[in-house]
């Protein structure tokens, strides 16, 4: 606990290893005397000062600057010392200013060496004085203590040495003011040589190309052993996650605000809570709505999750390394083979592993339970869109009239926070196409039934939709559905009955061909009419909505130029708002070769059934994602579907 | 406190108040140094690249660069590349910000280098300095002047490594060649 000193004060030091910090906010001399049991000076060589800064047991700094932390240690100083005097002087012939009034008040502060606070003075109510003795340490009974002195001389340097008892007090303040302004003069960079005008324009536009391929290869671009290649996790649009200062432009971090000399350091406050971290606060982030504010949060989170992770991976990796290596180097050691030196060796090692493991543990709990903490705010304050489907938010669901920035697909968490979800949330209008996978091989239960999957996968298919259409206005989003053999008309019913479809499911190979046709139209006219510039020649049948064509079965139904129009779909509907969601085992398709690469990598793959296909777009780990899924039991679906149908048939679509 | 650091000189990252350090930046400057005699005043453009190596255990785990402006576990970044310098006056062209507190535990030392990306040696250079600023109040705890450019390309600025519970700066300024941190690494390891 610092004792806050006024002047004349006095206080114990609890040790003798110490240090006083001086911070004032302009360069400063500071300096020590040492003093009998009299308290006189004896002489030049008991005066610590920039130009003799160390003595027995006690050094100060070689400079003048705002800050010092001048280091004593008071049982190395000669017995016959009993008082030590701490000083401060403004330097005399650098330009600064000539009396303390006016400035900061100078604090001084006695800690420990750790850093620990002692005491602490501020000396206020300084004026004309250009000198003064901050604090006295003396000997009391065989103990130490600090005294809060204040004394200013207004006669500079030479009047406080002269008052100390010093005869040669003039010419050693002279001498100390020589020292500091050579100092000075050392430490300023010289400004340098004044060029002629428009010899040294500022390139700041410069473009920022990347240095050229002819440097060395980085080594972290794109790490291994990550399943990138399928569906990383969309992250178009996203915010970045390291925002880059202009491009090629230098960086002037100077806040035009704020002052350039070091500001007096503030008395040393005690924060409310003390090593705590601030209270986890909803909607914590940049943003101009709480939305904005709120989607930025999260993927915060996501990348503190991903970044916390990768530091405790990379500290596991490289204990279980280190002690792999040391094992060897012990079994390799012949003379370990025998007898418990070797026992020993081994003891080390496992002991090192251990301490580094939980460490990294720590740390990383620390991280988790920040961000864990932070979720529970987080989670309750979400809009729906972003919102779980047991969030109360959905009880209380209104049709919106603005599309939302971002939708949540699901959750995403790592195997060391079982317990933290972070939203996935991505961009709306959506980039790409969605491909909840109905196969097998993703999945992380090789014995999962298949036809288990495919229901559970047309059942996400329908919570996808049904979010996207409850929060979108119900004007501006239509969905279409193709089910050629009727198969996913249980999972189809919430959206049949509640009447939100834009049109009956199509079925049979001629609707397929019929729906696929009318989609193919529309993205033709459109891309047709904004290539053109001419959107107001539309046919007036054709609305600005966005839609989205959930394909059950794929490719089942299918012909050749069904398959063509689905891929011309997926590579050109999107920029003009047409949306594809397949519910499909790539297997299935498997028939028709590579030719459907393609399609499959445009599309974000989703699961019905958790599994760790998803990558993040920093680190690269391998996220588990969980898809939406409502309580079991709930209305709230039913509830949700009603009300968007009741507003479509308002708005007479 | 700005402490004016000489060549192997260390220092103890606290702050005044006692706290230890929680975020710091590593700031490189510097200028092109003008040149003498006919078409003096053409100036030449001059790459500097600031670099941070994660050592653990002297084995290098991470490094911030302009390629990887982020290490993989975020507790160091990289602001961006600067292609030309300039700011001078004390100003940073180049920065590198480190999360001492998000530093993974097994990462016991950081490296700072410089690189001249363009091949001009640091005769070239002027006003090229790093220093280290307590990134929460701004307040510069240690300069670095990289003294009298020799005919090196590179050079081993400082090093930040724990020591006990804080971190401690040591300045190297140990000139040295190569294009990039990956070239210094035989330099960087005498130093771990």
């Amino acid at each position: 606990m610092t004792a806050e000193l006024v002047r004349g004060q006095n206080h114990p030091l609890p040790q003798a290893r110490l240090e006083v910090r001086v911070s004032a906010g302009t360069p400063v001399v500071a300096g020590a005397t040492l003093g009998d049991a009299q308290g006189r000076v004896r002489g030049i060589e008991w005066v610590a000062h920039p130009g003799a800064p160390t003595l027995p047991g006690l050094e100060v700094s070689r400079q003048a600057a705002a800050d010092h932390r001048l280091a004593f240690d008071l049982d190395a100083l000669p017995e016959t010392v009993h008082r030590v005097s701490v000083l401060l002087a403004l330097p005399t012939g650098t330009g600064g200013p000539a009396r303390f009034g006016g400035l900061a008040a100078p604090v001084a502060a006695v800690t420990g060496l750790d850093g620990s606070g002692v005491a602490h003075y501020s000396m206020s109510g300084l004026d004309a004085e250009s000198a003064v003795i901050a604090l006295e340490l003396y000997r009391r009974q065989g103990a130490w203590k600090v005294r809060a002195v204040g004394q200013g001389y207004a006669g500079g340097l030479a009047a406080l040495l002269a008052d100390q008892g010093l005869a040669e007090a003039e010419q050693l303040a002279g001498g100390i003011n020589e020292a500091v302004v050579q100092g000075l003069a050392r430490s300023v960079a010289p400004p340098p040589p004044r060029l002629p005008d428009g010899d040294r324009t500022r390139q700041a536009a410069a473009p920022a190309t990347p240095h050229g391929v002819s440097g060395a290869v980085p080594p972290h671009e794109d790490p291994p052993n990550v399943p990138r290649q399928g569906s990383p996790y969309d992250v178009t649009g996203s915010p970045d996650p390291a925002p880059q200062p202009g491009p090629g432009g230098p960086i002037n971090y100077v806040h035009p605000g704020r002052q350039s000399a070091a500001p007096p350091a503030p008395p040393p406050a005690m924060p409310a809570t003390p090593g705590q971290p601030a209270q986890p606060v909803a909607g914590d982030a940049t943003g101009w709505s709480m939305e904005e504010r709120l989607y930025n949060q999260v993927w915060g989170m996501f990348e503190d999750l991903a970044r916390t992770a990768a530091a405790y991976r990379s500290a596991v990796d490289f204990a279980d390394s280190r002690l792999a290596q040391e094992l060897d180097k012990v079994l390799a050691d012949p003379r370990n083979r025998l007898g418990r030196q070797g026992d020993l060796a081994r003891e080390t090692a496992r002991t090192k592993h251990t301490q580094l493991v939980s460490q990294a543990r720590a740390s990383l709990d620390r991280d988790l339970a920040q961000l864990l903490a932070e979720s529970d705010v987080v989670e309750p304050a979400l809009p729906a869109a972003f919102a779980r489907w047991d969030n109360p938010v959905w009880h209380g669901y209104r049709v919106p009239m603005e599309i939302p920035m971002a939708v949540r697909l699901g959750d995403l968490h790592l195997p060391e926070s079982e317990s933290l979800c972070i939203p996935m949330l991505v961009r709306l209008p959506l980039q790409r196409g969605l491909w909840i996978d109905s196969g097998r091989s993703g999945s992380l239960d090789p014995f999962a039934d298949s036809d288990e999957l495919r229901r559970l996968a047309m059942e996400t298919a329908v919570e996808h939709a049904a979010r996207l259409l409850a929060v979108y206005p119900p004007d501006v989003f239509a969905v279409h559905v193709i089910d050629p053999a009727g198969s996913g008309a249980s999972a189809l019913a919430p959206l049949v009955h509640s009447g939100v479809l834009a049109d009956a499911p199509a079925v049979g190979a001629a609707g397929v061909s019929d729906m696929l046709t009318r989609l193919t139209r529309r993205v033709d006219l459109l891309q047709m009419a904004v290539r053109g510039g001419v959107s107001d020649a539309l046919p007036p049948d054709l609305d600005t909505a966005e839609h989205l064509l959930i394909v059950h079965d794929f490719p089942h139904g299918f012909d050749d130029r069904a398959v063509t129009q689905l891929r011309y779909l997926a590579d050109e509907g999107p920029s003009v708002g047409v949306h594809l969601m397949m519910v499909a085992d790539r297997e299935d398709a498997a028939a028709y070769g590579p030719l459907l690469d393609p399609l499959w990598r445009s599309l974000l793959r989703l699961t019905p059934v958790p599994d760790d296909h998803l990558a993040d777009p920093w680190v690269g780990h391998a996220w588990t994602y969980e898809p939406p899924r409502v309580p079991a039991g709930s209305q709230v679906l039913a509830q949700v579907l009603g009300q968007v149908a009741q507003a479509r048939r308002a708005w007479n679509r | 406190m700005t402490v004016n650091m000489t060549k192997g000189q260390a220092i103890s990252l606290q702050k005044n108040d006692g706290g230890t350090l929680t975020a710091v930046r590593m700031g490189l400057g510097w200028q092109a140094a003008p040149r003498r005699g006919l078409f003096g005043s053409r100036t030449r453009e001059i790459d500097l690249d600031a670099s941070a190596v994660l050592f653990a255990d002297k084995q290098p785990v991470d490094v911030v660069f302009f390629r990887h402006l982020v290490s993989d576990d975020g507790s160091v970044r990289h602001t961006g590349d600067n292609l030309v310098g300039g700011v001078g006056q004390g100003g940073d062209d180049e920065a590198i910000l480190v999360d001492l507190q998000r530093v993974p535990v097994h990462i016991d030392q950081i490296v700072f280098t410089v690189n001249s990306f363009t091949g001009q040696t640091f005769q070239e250079v002027q006003n090229a300095f790093c220093r280290l600023v307590d990134e929460t109040n701004g307040q510069e705890l240690a300069r670095y002047t990289l003294a009298g450019g020799g005919a090196y390309t590179a050079q081993i600025m400082a090093k930040v490594h724990r020591a006990g519970t804080g971190w401690t700066m040591t300045a190297l300024g140990t000139p040295a060649n190569g294009r990039t941190f990956q070239d210094l690494m035989p330099a960087i390891l005498p130093h771990l």
